[in-house]
């Protein structure tokens, strides 16, 4: 277990990781007839050298944190909460609630109420599973896949009836009032006086409440006793028990932190983006979580740094849609390649590293 | 409701649970030799992409066919690969997988025929025609004959080749997991590996052979959906078929003969779903059957503790609000008005009583002992 020093662990398995995944994706490239380097330059030109790509890259960043987020806290106590997106979807329906019928006076508080409707929505969705988990034994990882197609019949069902305004085609709620519209990253660089920054771009302040989760995270799981107790169950759950830790009120603790975590995804879509709660307004992010857990390790700051990569694949993923002939379904790709190579294979990457290491370490 | 139209819902009953059954048996060998597989449905969609691409490009079914299975059991092999030989996680691997194929299929569909991720709609040759038994009466003069007559017409003649295979999978299944020494021993490497190794048989070996047969069964079921039941591949045409196998998997308790049973009523709830696009319920019997629940759930939680009080109490409480405004909002009227029922109620009927199932409310269901665990062996 300890052939390799923490850092190695913590950064070398990711990045070889990643370094393997970008190599796939290189030769699939290729063997569909386009540049691997020339799409790289796109990549880069469109997302990292004009502020408005900065803006697209930090908005989805944004949803990738809190989903992230949400799947790492549910892993350190050993579930696997693959229910992110009807969690997310269920989210969506408090914001909406919580926007279209609280006459708000100011965003600021908007954004707050909107929090916790999302946020206990959420947990409303997640803690169901939990408890079958819990209580009935039931496995998480299927029913929370089951939530998830439900969320999306429910999400539907309001969409299509109670909430859709008379008149309408879509299936959308009503525009939201403009007192709760959250202000983006464009309207936050023209207080501070700098024009024609991340024009039109989605990014808004809920960017900065997803930094906050990071935080409020880290100090949660290594700095409160519920924290260890959730690591300790995680661990080891005879042993958590046998310390007197009860897995039910950990299990159901978890799950609904989680839920709440993927639930608030939803204040940055459809309070911040569309300002209306539309369908598939989580485009999957719920799923991309799982990749972020497990190339940020289930730490917040390796999430924070997982969340940037794959905001800056999606965005970059836009523009290669755009100018090639490389649809956006490429990222999905590589998006599978990082979970297959951080979660599935990480024997394979981590056995030659070892064997480097014990042959430094003693030559 | 007259008979024909019953006959043609069971008909397209028959068609619609076709890709469900075989791809619930190809999981019950992979999840009976204790290897989770959540990755089905990348499965069924890498099948059902090379076989609609190569029964387009060669004209003939059958190397579709085998151009799926190949595509769906190289995914079997990763999955191998990664849940067997290297221990890693299955149920990760199972999702990477079902991503993996998702963008697979339409970046290569996207390079190869350039329609943003479908392939070109194929002739007949390069489809699963149906198989018209002899003495079967045409559609057209279907409401002319006799009730016997429109069973064996339509209910029983006029599928595609597929759904026959498919329907013999299941004696098959039965047979070679409960008749076979071979089926003995991969029920046993789910339950109890250690024992099966101690034996002096392969638990490596007897796994793979399961993923692969997993394999063959998805790569088959992704064919019929783009060949037989459709003409062409689109993107994400699976569309939770594997989830909804995977559902019947776990409500059928891992056994074939109730699999053939689970798939055909969830292919029945898709069937009701095509055809009556309204559902009507005197708004009374609605009410009636949510108070049932609302009334059964309170009391199985009288004697139980606070938190099975609070979740299934709150879940009592939301039944008989909807109840409680259903009545309501057909006081006026009276309360035997019609009600809707909503469509999407009927498309998560699968999915909400395997939660009820899984939740042992229902029957227990008791997944096989070592699922989901790698085998290491003692050195």
């Amino acid at each position: 277990m300890d052939v390799m020093p923490k850092w190695a662990d913590v950064v070398l398995v990711p990045i070889v990781s990643l370094v393997l995944a970008a190599f796939l994706s290189a030769l699939l490239i290729l063997a569909i007839g386009e540049s691997p380097s020339e799409a790289l330059k796109l990549m880069v030109e469109g997302t990292l050298m004009r502020s408005a790509g900065w803006g697209y890259m930090l908005y989805y960043t944004t949803n990738f944190i809190f989903t992230g987020l949400a799947v790492s806290v549910a892993f350190h106590a050993a579930l696997f909460n693959i229910g992110g997106e009807g969690q997310a979807m269920i989210g969506g329906l408090g914001v909406a609630l919580v926007c279209l019928f609280i006459p708000w006076p100011h965003w600021s508080l908007a954004i707050i109420g909107a929090s916790f409707g999302a946020a206990i929505f959420g947990m409303i969705w997640a803690g169901l599973p939990a408890y079958l988990q819990a209580k009935r034994g039931s496995h998480i990882v299927i029913t929370t896949i089951m939530f998830n197609f439900i969320a999306a019949g429910v999400l539907n069902f309001f969409l299509v009836g109670a909430l859709k305004p008379k008149g309408s085609m879509d299936p959308a709620t009503a525009n939201f009032p403009t007192s709760t519209h959250l202000p983006t990253f464009e309207d936050m660089a023209q207080i501070l006086g700098i024009e024609k920054m991340f024009r039109s771009a989605p990014a808004n302040v809920s960017f900065f409440i997803a930094l906050l989760a990071c935080v409020a995270v880290w100090y949660l799981i290594w700095r409160t006793p519920l924290g260890y107790e959730i690591r300790a169950l995680g661990k080891s759950g005879p042993a958590a028990r046998y310390a007197g830790v009860g897995s039910v009120k950990i299990i159901m603790i978890a799950m609904m932190i989680s839920g709440a975590l993927c639930g608030m995804m939803a204040i940055n879509t459809t309070q911040g983006e569309s300002e209306r709660l539309i369908l598939n307004f989580t485009e999957g992010a719920g799923f991309i979580g799982i990749a972020v857990a497990l190339m940020g390790r289930s730490h917040p700051l390796g999430v924070l740094l997982a969340a940037l990569l794959f905001g800056f694949l999606y965005q970059g993923g836009a523009e290669l849609a755009l100018w090639t002939k490389i649809p956006r379904e490429m990222i999905i790709v590589i998006q599978a390649l990082v979970i297959l190579f951080t979660g599935a294979l990480t024997l394979m990457v981590r056995a030659p590293l070892e064997r480097l290491f014990l042959a430094v370490w003693k030559g | 409701m007259d008979f024909l139209t019953l006959i043609q819902v069971l008909d397209s009953t028959l068609r619609l649970a076709t890709p469900l059954l075989l791809v619930c048996l190809a999981g019950l060998f992979s999840e009976r030799a204790g290897i989770f597989d959540i990755g089905l449905e990348g499965k069924i969609l890498a099948a059902a992409f090379l076989s609609a691409s190569l029964a387009f490009v060669t004209g003939s079914v059958w190397i579709g066919l085998l151009a799926g299975i190949g595509a769906s059991v190289a995914m079997s092999a990763i999955h191998g690969l990664a849940s067997i030989t290297l221990r890693g996680d299955q149920i990760i691997s199972g999702v990477a997988i079902n991503f993996l194929a998702a963008g697979l299929t339409v970046v290569v569909s996207q390079a190869w025929f350039g329609q943003g991720g479908r392939t070109p709609p194929l002739k007949s040759g390069g489809r699963f025609e149906p198989i018209n038994f002899p003495g079967a009466v045409p559609s057209k003069e279907m409401a002319d004959a006799g009730p016997i007559m429109q069973i064996y017409s339509e209910l029983l003649s006029g599928h595609s080749l597929l759904v026959y295979v498919a329907l013999l999978t299941v004696p098959l299944s039965w047979f070679i997991l409960y008749k076979t020494r071979f089926g003995l021993r991969l029920r046993a490497v789910g339950e109890n590996p250690a024992a099966v190794d101690t034996a002096g048989i392969s638990v490596v070996g007897m796994r793979y052979a399961a993923v692969i047969i997993c394999g063959v069964l998805c790569g088959i079921a992704g064919a019929y959906i783009s060949t037989a039941l459709q003409a062409n591949f689109t993107k994400d045409m699976s569309a939770g078929r594997g989830f909804i196998a995977l559902a019947a998997l776990i409500f059928a308790k891992w056994r074939p003969w109730y699999a053939l049973g689970a798939c055909l009523l969830f292919g029945f709830f898709f069937a009701v779903d095509n055809r009556f696009q309204n559902i009507l319920l005197p708004a009374w019997s609605l009410s009636a059957a949510l108070s049932i629940m609302t009334v059964g759930l309170v009391g199985y939680v009288w004697r139980k503790d606070l938190l099975d009080k609070f979740v299934l109490g709150g879940l009592a409480f939301g039944l008989a609000l909807i109840a409680f405004m259903i009545v309501a909002s057909v006081w006026d009227v009276g309360t035997s008005t019609q009600i809707k029922i909503p469509v999407v109620f009927i498309q998560s009927l699968p999915y909400i009583l395997t939660v009820v199932v899984l939740a042992g409310f229902v029957g227990k269901a008791i997944p096989p002992r070592s699922g989901g665990v790698p085998y290491v062996k003692e050195k």
